[in-house]
């Protein structure tokens, strides 16, 4: 089974460069790669730029329309996301445990549709 | 013969169920399969007469049937069914294998906590219970497509996000069984608790909390917290037939006759508790059946040891430091020591604005006055509470209690809500 952690942030609560626990957090990603790694198992996982740098796309009736945003309306915006593989629910929930920012934001865990 | 199959149907439904899915990998494929297989015995047992191990004949046959599934199944399936058939094949040559070890695999998933507090409970119900959907929905006050769906979907949710069947890791154990105790309370409570209207229905829950909390320590025989949640489940039911009067209002602890308590219920309780005891790992399941247990052994309310229960209290805070568990406390003060001692602790600002919406903080503190001798007092927060309750029973408790004050303003007796 493959499952993507997606990585919801609080941007009022989660450190950014030059703050006190920014080191720390990249050290924490590093270490959670090198575990994920560790594993033996196909994983990937990037982090995003913030949700003011997102274009979004409709196609209508053939028709391309392109705005700004989306400007999240909750608090939480995604930052974030692994795809790993796992055994089961249980292997990817602890996971998700590990990755830093759950510390800050959340995690969620959601499988993959195999086609 | 349709009176011995249901017998069997309830006795043995939940092992063999659990064996299926432990086999199958799917919950619905199981159920179905089992469902055929009693269909199956009906006609059979007619002729050859049960056999001598019932869940063994079920088994076999519902591994058949779920194969028979497999193979009418819809093409787009294939993958599916091929992999299907092929486990079931591999391992119908086995011997039918541990089956309290698939009823546990099954109970941790159905507790599982991806899975919605409500649908952990309707799973658990539904798949280790011997109710049927139309019961379990009709006990919980909800329409039978809506649990149904509920169902459904945490069924779906099992086989798409790969919720495993096994029994957690040591780790997580302790956190994963609280989650399947907490379930069995639920259930048992939701019965407990029930409003007068759905009564007859409601006993069931009752039931079926005391049967799963007895098959957790079946399955789980070291473990104390099982064993202190049945032995508080028993020592709570024993009072089923003292808890109201005669004309189904709700009686405190106080005024109940415990002549009515069920002796028998009291003693299993009793039983129950000391073997957690002597595994000597407390837990605020053990520490809960203990205070019900000084509760059963007082033969009149005035013999209650209110000093003991102030000190289960205690230690029950270190486990549940909640503003609930400190009103208990408060009222076990105020009955070892005087109403004054109570009092002062329910008066504790923080508890105060922690439990200002719950009715019975407030109940609880009017009962209080009433006892130190300020009547005046006592009628206002009683109608305080009275208006952050919509439950029928509590109200007309509450009422009675009113009415006691205006004819009446110094009754003793204690109780602050039906016990």
């Amino acid at each position: 089974m493959r499952y993507m952690l997606i990585i919801h942030n609080d941007p009022e609560l989660h450190p950014v460069p030059g703050e006190p626990g920014w080191d720390e957090l990249m050290a924490g990603y590093v270490a959670f790669g090198e575990e994920l790694a560790s594993r033996g198992r196909p994983f990937t996982g990037d982090p995003l730029n913030d949700p003011s740098t997102a274009t979004t796309i409709r196609v209508r009736n053939g028709e391309t329309l392109t705005v700004d945003g989306p400007f999240a309306e909750t608090k939480e915006w995604m930052s974030g996301f692994y795809i790993i593989e796992c055994d089961d629910l249980d292997q990817a929930l602890a996971a998700a445990a590990m990755v830093p920012s759950a510390k800050f934001g959340s995690v969620e865990v959601r499988p993959v549709a195999e086609m | 013969m349709d009176e011995a199959l249901d017998l069997v149907y309830r006795a043995e439904r939940g092992r063999v169920l659990a064996r299926l899915i432990a086999v199958v990998k799917d919950f619905d494929l199981a159920e179905d399969a089992v469902q055929d297989a009693f269909v199956a015995a009906a006609t059979a047992w007619a002729v050859t007469g049960i056999p001598s191990n019932p869940a063994g004949w079920l088994v076999t046959t519902a591994r058949r049937k779920a194969i028979d599934r497999l193979r009418r199944s819809a093409s787009a399936e294939r993958r599916h069914r091929a992999w299907g058939e092929l486990a079931i094949a591999w391992d119908a040559g086995d011997s039918p294998g541990p089956i309290s070890d698939d009823r546990l695999r099954l109970i941790f998933t159905c507790c599982h906590p991806a899975l919605s507090l409500d649908a952990q409970v309707a799973l658990t119900l539904r798949s280790l219970g011997g109710l049927t959907t139309g019961e379990v929905a009709r006990a919980f006050l909800v329409a039978e497509a809506t649990l149904a769906q509920r169902i459904v979907r945490a069924k779906r949710k099992i086989r798409d996000a790969a919720i495993p069947y096994r029994i957690p890791s040591l780790d997580e154990f302790p956190e994963r069984l609280g989650a399947v105790l907490a379930v069995v309370y639920l259930i048992f409570n939701a019965g407990y608790l029930a409003s007068s209207g759905a009564e007859l229905v409601r006993v069931d829950l009752c039931d079926e909390g005391v049967r799963l909390a007895g098959l957790v320590v079946e399955l789980l025989p070291e473990e104390p917290e099982p064993l202190g949640l049945a032995a508080l489940l028993l020592f709570q039911d024993s009072r089923r037939d003292a808890r109201s009067d005669d004309r189904g209002r709700p009686l405190t602890l106080e005024e109940q006759d415990r002549g009515r308590w069920d002796a028998g219920q009291v003693a299993a309780g009793r039983d129950l508790l000391g073997r957690a005891q002597r595994l000597d790992r407390p837990g605020p399941y053990q520490l809960k059946a203990a205070i019900a247990g000084v509760h059963a052994g007082a033969r009149r309310a005035e013999e209650t040891d209110w000093t003991t229960i102030v000190l289960l209290y205690d230690r029950l805070l270190e486990w549940e430091p909640t503003p609930v568990v400190r009103l208990n406390r408060a009222v076990a003060v105020a009955m070892a020591q005087g109403p004054a001692d109570g009092l002062a602790l329910l008066d504790d600002p923080e508890m105060a604005e922690a439990l200002d919406d719950y009715h019975l903080y407030h109940s609880t503190r009017a009962d209080l006055l009433r006892r130190a001798g300020r009547p005046e007092e006592a009628v206002a927060v009683y109608h305080d509470a009275r208006r952050r309750t919509e439950n029928a029973a509590e109200r007309s408790f509450l009422d009675r209690r009113l009415e006691e004050l205006r004819e009446k303003p110094t009754i003793a007796g204690d109780g602050v809500g039906p016990g």
